[in-house]
């Protein structure tokens, strides 16, 4: 069943409190971040709380994700070494500007696998795309590595690379754009950047509507307020829900009939048509955790 | 593993806790512990101190421990820190979940 990652939430990896109660806010993935936002002087003490933490302790069906440091630092080897083996879902390459990135980092991630008798291919991969040249190379990025199961921006590293600042997202449409084209080409996920002014929920809300608008599947998030939100303009509407259903009826009494196209109330309905009604269907009842019958 | 220097990790801040790991030459492991939740479960946080200590194969040490309602998961993981530490070590041994 498809993994939902309408919120993706950044949890700090040598914070205890945070790390033990990250499942409570409802996100659909947590990201325990062992880069940004742990001192360097803290990275070995990060990288055991968290790996204590995914061996130990139940998140339920969350995704745990796991934000390494960049191979480039000689961090990220050492993390990989301590979290694969603690079989998180899915390692986060932060700073990713080529498909060798990937590359490189899948490598190490298959020889720690074999070597802890972890089922070689089972740890997943998202890819950060936070330069101009990453954004450049995206669908070769994407395409990479059958483990990615998303690409993301991070937008911070992106604007300062494209010596501009964050605004009201004009500066973010090209990288958007390529990131959400090349994850589609590529079969897998689009996630959007966080939105750092917390207080501003208005502005969050706003940004939350366009990159939904653009066809992105979530986006990362740095507080739990943000989730409910979030949640709420991803989750359709009762009358969309409504509408769906009534799409899916129609076409299955068209086929039933031996047509491929139906009609509904003077509109044709066609298989994208069809496509759109059963997504909309599938994101509703994996958020409501319900068969569709019941939604 | 052998201790070298003195080894610190972890906050005085809520669920986390503060391990001070000192070498010594005999004596076996004698760990001072204060806890907000003493009563309850400072036999359990020593013994997790005392478990972590073993699987790293230190034998002597002094360890004062401040807990503020600390996991196991994180006893363990502030324990394993301030060890390496205190080795000066970066040989860690990572094991494979179950």
């Amino acid at each position: 069943m498809k993994q939902l990652r309408r919120s993706m939430l950044f949890v700090p990896g040598n914070n205890p409190g945070m790390v033990r109660d990250a499942y409570i806010y409802g996100s659909d993935s947590i990201m325990f971040d062992l880069e940004d936002s742990v001192s360097i002087n803290e990275k070995d003490s990060a990288r055991f709380l968290v790996y204590q933490a995914l061996s130990s302790l139940r998140y339920g069906k969350k995704e745990r994700v796991v934000r390494i440091n960049d191979l480039t630092t000689g961090l990220g080897i050492k993390d990989l070494e301590a979290i694969v083996r603690a079989k998180p879902d899915v390692i986060r390459l932060p700073k990713t500007e080529t498909a060798q990135d990937v590359i490189d980092c899948e490598r190490e991630i298959a020889r720690i696998e074999s070597e802890a008798g972890i089922e070689v291919g089972s740890t997943h991969m998202m890819a950060a795309i936070e330069s101009a040249r990453g954004v450049l190379n995206a669908y070769d990025i994407a395409v990479s590595s059958k483990r990615l199961i998303g690409i993301a921006l991070g937008a911070e590293d992106y604007v300062t690379d494209l010596k501009t600042t964050r605004s009201d997202g004009t500066e973010l449409f090209f990288a958007r754009n390529m990131i959400l084209n090349a994850a589609r080409a590529a079969g897998i996920d689009a996630i959007d950047t966080v939105y750092s002014d917390i207080n501003n929920e208005e502005g969050f809300i706003a940004e939350v509507r366009l990159i939904k608008k653009l066809g992105f599947d979530g986006k990362s998030v740095i507080n739990p307020r943000q989730i409910p939100p979030l949640h709420k303009e991803f989750m359709p509407s009762e009358k969309d829900l409504q509408k769906a259903k009534a799409i899916l009826a129609a076409i299955a009494e068209a086929n039933a009939k031996g047509s491929g196209v139906a009609s509904l109330k003077g509109k044709m309905i066609d298989k994208p048509v069809v496509i759109r009604a059963e997504r909309l269907l599938e994101l509703a009842q994996l958020a409501y955790s319900m068969p569709v019958e019941e939604i | 593993m052998q201790l070298i220097k003195n080894g610190i990790c972890g906050t005085m801040e809520s669920s986390d806790i503060m391990i001070r790991i000192e070498p010594r030459d005999n004596g076996g492991i004698e760990i001072q512990l204060s806890s907000s939740v003493m009563q309850q479960f400072g036999k359990q946080i020593e013994k997790v101190i005392r478990e972590t200590l073993t699987d790293l194969d230190v034998v002597n040490a002094f360890v004062k421990a401040d807990d503020k309602g600390a996991l196991d998961c994180t006893i363990r993981a502030r324990v394993n820190t301030a060890a390496y530490r205190a080795a000066e070590s970066t040989d860690y041994v990572w094991r494979t979940k179950e």
